[in-house]
Protein backbone atom coordinates (compact mmCIF):
# COMPACT_ATOMS: atom_id res chain seq x y z
CA UNK A 1 0.00 0.00 0.00
CA UNK A 2 2.74 2.40 1.03
CA UNK A 3 4.63 1.38 -2.06
CA UNK A 4 1.65 2.21 -4.26
CA UNK A 5 1.30 5.64 -2.72
CA UNK A 6 4.95 6.39 -3.28
CA UNK A 7 4.64 5.29 -6.88
CA UNK A 8 1.59 7.49 -7.36
CA UNK A 9 3.45 10.44 -5.89
CA UNK A 10 6.39 9.79 -8.19
CA UNK A 11 4.05 9.64 -11.18
CA UNK A 12 2.57 12.97 -10.14
CA UNK A 13 5.94 14.65 -9.97
CA UNK A 14 6.73 13.30 -13.40
CA UNK A 15 3.55 14.97 -14.64
CA UNK A 16 1.93 11.67 -15.50
CA UNK A 17 -1.73 11.92 -16.48
CA UNK A 18 -2.61 9.31 -13.87
CA UNK A 19 -2.08 11.89 -11.16
CA UNK A 20 -4.44 14.41 -12.67
CA UNK A 21 -7.68 14.88 -10.74
CA UNK A 22 -10.77 12.83 -10.81
CA UNK A 23 -12.63 11.58 -13.83
CA UNK A 24 -16.16 12.98 -13.71
CA UNK A 25 -18.55 10.78 -15.67
CA UNK A 26 -21.59 12.13 -17.48
CA UNK A 27 -23.95 9.78 -19.24
CA UNK A 28 -25.85 10.75 -22.36
CA UNK A 29 -29.11 8.88 -22.71
CA UNK A 30 -32.22 9.77 -24.71
CA UNK A 31 -30.72 13.14 -25.68
CA UNK A 32 -30.00 14.26 -22.13
CA UNK A 33 -26.76 14.80 -20.21
CA UNK A 34 -26.99 13.09 -16.82
CA UNK A 35 -26.20 14.76 -14.56
CA UNK A 36 -26.94 17.93 -16.50
CA UNK A 37 -24.85 20.02 -14.15
CA UNK A 38 -21.59 18.89 -12.55
CA UNK A 39 -19.11 20.56 -10.23
CA UNK A 40 -15.45 19.74 -10.76
CA UNK A 41 -11.94 21.05 -10.17
CA UNK A 42 -9.22 22.26 -12.47
CA UNK A 43 -7.20 19.18 -13.41
CA UNK A 44 -10.23 16.88 -13.40
CA UNK A 45 -11.33 15.21 -16.59
CA UNK A 46 -14.93 15.06 -17.74
CA UNK A 47 -15.89 11.93 -19.61
CA UNK A 48 -19.17 11.78 -21.53
CA UNK A 49 -20.44 8.32 -22.32
CA UNK A 50 -22.99 8.24 -25.10
CA UNK A 51 -25.63 5.52 -24.73
CA UNK A 52 -27.61 6.85 -27.72
CA UNK A 53 -27.37 5.40 -31.22
CA UNK A 54 -26.62 8.81 -32.71
CA UNK A 55 -23.54 11.01 -32.31
CA UNK A 56 -23.54 14.00 -29.97
CA UNK A 57 -21.16 16.76 -28.96
CA UNK A 58 -20.46 18.71 -25.79
CA UNK A 59 -19.94 22.19 -27.17
CA UNK A 60 -19.34 25.24 -25.03
CA UNK A 61 -21.88 27.99 -25.69
CA UNK A 62 -19.01 30.48 -25.41
CA UNK A 63 -16.73 28.57 -27.79
CA UNK A 64 -14.36 27.25 -25.08
CA UNK A 65 -14.52 23.57 -26.06
CA UNK A 66 -16.07 21.24 -28.61
CA UNK A 67 -15.95 17.54 -27.78
CA UNK A 68 -17.21 14.90 -30.24
CA UNK A 69 -18.99 11.96 -28.62
CA UNK A 70 -19.65 9.21 -31.14
CA UNK A 71 -22.73 6.95 -30.95
CA UNK A 72 -22.05 4.38 -28.24
CA UNK A 73 -18.66 5.98 -27.55
CA UNK A 74 -17.00 8.43 -25.19
CA UNK A 75 -15.51 11.90 -25.34
CA UNK A 76 -13.15 13.50 -22.81
CA UNK A 77 -12.21 16.99 -21.74
CA UNK A 78 -9.50 18.00 -19.27
CA UNK A 79 -10.58 20.99 -17.23
CA UNK A 80 -8.01 23.78 -17.25
CA UNK A 81 -9.90 26.87 -16.20
CA UNK A 82 -12.09 27.94 -13.34
CA UNK A 83 -15.55 29.11 -14.30
CA UNK A 84 -19.05 28.19 -15.26
CA UNK A 85 -19.35 26.65 -18.71
CA UNK A 86 -22.79 26.05 -20.18
CA UNK A 87 -22.70 23.63 -23.09
CA UNK A 88 -24.96 22.05 -25.66
CA UNK A 89 -24.93 19.50 -28.47
CA UNK A 90 -24.19 21.13 -31.82
CA UNK A 91 -26.43 18.58 -33.57
CA UNK A 92 -29.28 18.69 -31.05
CA UNK A 93 -29.42 22.11 -29.36
CA UNK A 94 -32.32 20.90 -27.20
CA UNK A 95 -29.63 19.15 -25.10
CA UNK A 96 -28.19 21.38 -22.36
CA UNK A 97 -25.56 20.91 -19.68
CA UNK A 98 -23.24 22.90 -17.45
CA UNK A 99 -19.75 22.43 -15.99
CA UNK A 100 -18.93 24.33 -12.80
CA UNK A 101 -15.14 24.32 -12.47
CA UNK A 102 -13.58 25.41 -9.18
CA UNK B 1 -42.78 30.41 -49.32
CA UNK B 2 -44.61 27.92 -51.51
CA UNK B 3 -42.68 25.14 -49.82
CA UNK B 4 -43.70 26.30 -46.39
CA UNK B 5 -47.32 26.52 -47.54
CA UNK B 6 -47.19 22.98 -48.87
CA UNK B 7 -45.81 21.83 -45.56
CA UNK B 8 -48.46 23.69 -43.63
CA UNK B 9 -51.14 22.11 -45.81
CA UNK B 10 -49.65 18.70 -45.11
CA UNK B 11 -49.51 19.48 -41.39
CA UNK B 12 -53.18 20.41 -41.45
CA UNK B 13 -53.93 17.16 -43.26
CA UNK B 14 -51.96 15.08 -40.77
CA UNK B 15 -53.16 16.86 -37.67
CA UNK B 16 -56.75 16.69 -38.81
CA UNK B 17 -56.28 12.93 -38.62
CA UNK B 18 -55.27 12.39 -42.24
CA UNK B 19 -56.25 8.92 -43.25
CA UNK B 20 -53.61 6.23 -43.09
CA UNK B 21 -55.99 3.45 -43.89
CA UNK B 22 -59.74 3.56 -43.81
CA UNK B 23 -61.24 7.00 -43.28
CA UNK B 24 -61.03 7.98 -39.63
CA UNK B 25 -59.35 4.73 -38.58
CA UNK B 26 -56.21 4.74 -36.48
CA UNK B 27 -53.05 3.77 -38.34
CA UNK B 28 -51.78 0.29 -37.58
CA UNK B 29 -48.21 -0.42 -36.45
CA UNK B 30 -47.11 -1.55 -39.95
CA UNK B 31 -48.53 1.73 -41.32
CA UNK B 32 -46.93 3.82 -38.58
CA UNK B 33 -43.56 2.17 -39.26
CA UNK B 34 -43.96 2.98 -42.96
CA UNK B 35 -44.88 6.63 -42.30
CA UNK B 36 -41.94 7.15 -39.92
CA UNK B 37 -39.49 5.48 -42.30
CA UNK B 38 -40.82 7.49 -45.28
CA UNK B 39 -40.50 10.74 -43.31
CA UNK B 40 -36.84 9.89 -42.65
CA UNK B 41 -36.10 9.06 -46.28
CA UNK B 42 -37.66 12.36 -47.38
CA UNK B 43 -35.40 14.37 -45.09
CA UNK B 44 -32.32 12.41 -46.23
CA UNK B 45 -33.19 13.18 -49.86
CA UNK B 46 -33.68 16.88 -49.10
CA UNK B 47 -30.29 16.87 -47.34
CA UNK B 48 -28.64 15.20 -50.33
CA UNK B 49 -30.08 17.88 -52.58
CA UNK B 50 -28.60 20.52 -50.24
CA UNK B 51 -25.23 18.77 -50.24
CA UNK B 52 -25.22 18.90 -54.03
CA UNK B 53 -26.31 22.52 -54.30
CA UNK B 54 -25.18 24.54 -51.29
CA UNK B 55 -21.81 26.18 -50.77
CA UNK B 56 -22.72 27.49 -47.32
CA UNK B 57 -20.65 25.81 -44.59
CA UNK B 58 -23.44 25.84 -42.02
CA UNK B 59 -26.03 24.50 -44.45
CA UNK B 60 -23.68 21.71 -45.53
CA UNK B 61 -22.92 20.80 -41.89
CA UNK B 62 -26.65 20.73 -41.09
CA UNK B 63 -27.44 18.58 -44.15
CA UNK B 64 -24.71 16.11 -43.15
CA UNK B 65 -26.22 15.93 -39.65
CA UNK B 66 -29.62 15.15 -41.19
CA UNK B 67 -28.22 12.35 -43.37
CA UNK B 68 -26.33 10.82 -40.43
CA UNK B 69 -29.14 10.99 -37.84
CA UNK B 70 -32.05 10.00 -40.10
CA UNK B 71 -30.02 7.11 -41.54
CA UNK B 72 -29.29 5.91 -37.99
CA UNK B 73 -32.96 6.18 -36.96
CA UNK B 74 -34.14 4.38 -40.10
CA UNK B 75 -31.59 1.59 -39.55
CA UNK B 76 -32.98 1.16 -36.03
CA UNK B 77 -36.51 1.15 -37.44
CA UNK B 78 -35.62 -1.52 -40.01
CA UNK B 79 -33.95 -3.67 -37.35
CA UNK B 80 -37.02 -3.31 -35.13
CA UNK B 81 -39.59 -4.24 -37.79
CA UNK B 82 -37.44 -7.25 -38.67
CA UNK B 83 -37.27 -8.30 -35.01
CA UNK B 84 -41.02 -7.82 -34.58
CA UNK B 85 -41.67 -9.58 -37.85
CA UNK B 86 -43.69 -6.62 -39.06
CA UNK B 87 -43.84 -5.64 -42.73
CA UNK B 88 -44.15 -1.86 -43.13
CA UNK B 89 -47.31 -1.15 -45.06
CA UNK B 90 -47.71 1.65 -47.58
CA UNK B 91 -50.70 3.88 -46.89
CA UNK B 92 -52.36 7.18 -47.84
CA UNK B 93 -50.35 9.21 -45.33
CA UNK B 94 -47.03 7.82 -46.60
CA UNK B 95 -48.09 8.42 -50.20
CA UNK B 96 -49.19 11.96 -49.42
CA UNK B 97 -45.89 12.62 -47.60
CA UNK B 98 -43.90 11.34 -50.56
CA UNK B 99 -45.93 13.31 -53.09
CA UNK B 100 -45.61 16.58 -51.19
CA UNK B 101 -41.90 15.96 -50.76
CA UNK B 102 -41.49 15.46 -54.51
CA UNK B 103 -43.18 18.81 -55.11
CA UNK B 104 -41.01 20.52 -52.50
CA UNK B 105 -37.83 19.04 -53.95
CA UNK B 106 -38.82 20.22 -57.41
CA UNK B 107 -39.34 23.77 -56.09
CA UNK B 108 -36.10 23.71 -54.12
CA UNK B 109 -34.06 22.36 -56.99
CA UNK B 110 -34.91 25.45 -59.09
CA UNK B 111 -33.28 27.74 -56.53
CA UNK B 112 -29.61 28.62 -56.25
CA UNK B 113 -27.13 30.14 -53.83
CA UNK B 114 -28.45 32.01 -50.78
CA UNK B 115 -32.05 31.72 -52.02
CA UNK B 116 -31.72 27.93 -51.98
CA UNK B 117 -30.03 27.93 -48.55
CA UNK B 118 -32.77 30.07 -47.05
CA UNK B 119 -35.59 28.02 -48.59
CA UNK B 120 -33.96 24.74 -47.54
CA UNK B 121 -33.52 25.92 -43.93
CA UNK B 122 -37.10 27.24 -43.75
CA UNK B 123 -38.39 24.02 -45.24
CA UNK B 124 -36.45 22.01 -42.66
CA UNK B 125 -38.06 24.01 -39.86
CA UNK B 126 -41.55 23.52 -41.31
CA UNK B 127 -40.96 19.85 -42.15
CA UNK B 128 -39.64 18.93 -38.69
CA UNK B 129 -42.52 20.84 -37.07
CA UNK B 130 -44.96 18.83 -39.15
CA UNK B 131 -43.35 15.47 -38.48
CA UNK B 132 -42.92 16.22 -34.77
CA UNK B 133 -46.57 17.25 -34.55
CA UNK B 134 -47.61 14.02 -36.26
CA UNK B 135 -45.40 11.97 -33.93
CA UNK B 136 -46.82 13.66 -30.82
CA UNK B 137 -50.48 13.62 -31.74
CA UNK B 138 -50.84 10.53 -33.90
CA UNK B 139 -47.93 8.18 -34.44
CA UNK B 140 -46.72 7.76 -30.83
CA UNK B 141 -50.17 7.62 -29.17
CA UNK B 142 -51.49 5.24 -31.84
CA UNK B 143 -48.54 2.82 -31.86
CA UNK B 144 -49.44 -0.41 -30.07
CA UNK B 145 -46.07 -2.12 -29.75
CA UNK B 146 -44.08 -0.68 -26.81
CA UNK B 147 -40.73 -0.99 -28.63
CA UNK B 148 -42.11 0.88 -31.65
CA UNK B 149 -43.54 3.52 -29.28
CA UNK B 150 -40.11 3.86 -27.60
CA UNK B 151 -38.26 4.24 -30.89
CA UNK B 152 -40.75 6.85 -32.10
CA UNK B 153 -40.37 8.71 -28.79
CA UNK B 154 -36.58 8.72 -29.14
CA UNK B 155 -37.04 9.84 -32.74
CA UNK B 156 -39.22 12.72 -31.55
CA UNK B 157 -36.46 13.95 -29.19
CA UNK B 158 -33.90 13.73 -32.01
CA UNK B 159 -36.17 15.55 -34.47
CA UNK B 160 -37.03 18.24 -31.91
CA UNK B 161 -33.27 18.81 -31.75
CA UNK B 162 -33.20 19.05 -35.54
CA UNK B 163 -36.08 21.53 -35.50
CA UNK B 164 -34.22 23.78 -33.06
CA UNK B 165 -31.02 23.42 -35.07
CA UNK B 166 -32.93 24.30 -38.27
CA UNK B 167 -34.50 27.33 -36.55
CA UNK B 168 -31.03 28.61 -35.60
CA UNK B 169 -29.83 28.00 -39.15
CA UNK B 170 -32.84 29.75 -40.73
CA UNK B 171 -32.39 32.69 -38.35
CA UNK B 172 -28.68 32.98 -39.23
CA UNK B 173 -29.49 32.98 -42.96
CA UNK B 174 -32.05 35.80 -42.72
Amino acid sequence: MRHALLLAAAACIAGNEACAGEVIKIKIDQLAYAPASVTAHVGDTVEWKNADFIAHTATSIEGRFDVMIPAGGTGRLELKKVGSFPYTCRFHPNMKGELQVM
Amino acid sequence: MGIVKTCAAFAAFLLAGGSAGAQGAKPTDPQIAHIAYTAGVIDIEAAKLALGKSKNKEVIAFAKDMVRDHTAVNQKALALVKKLNVTPEDNDTSRSLAQKADEERATLSKLRGPAFDKAYAENEVAYHKTVNGALETMLIPDASNPELKDLLSTGLKIFQGHQEHAEHLAEALK
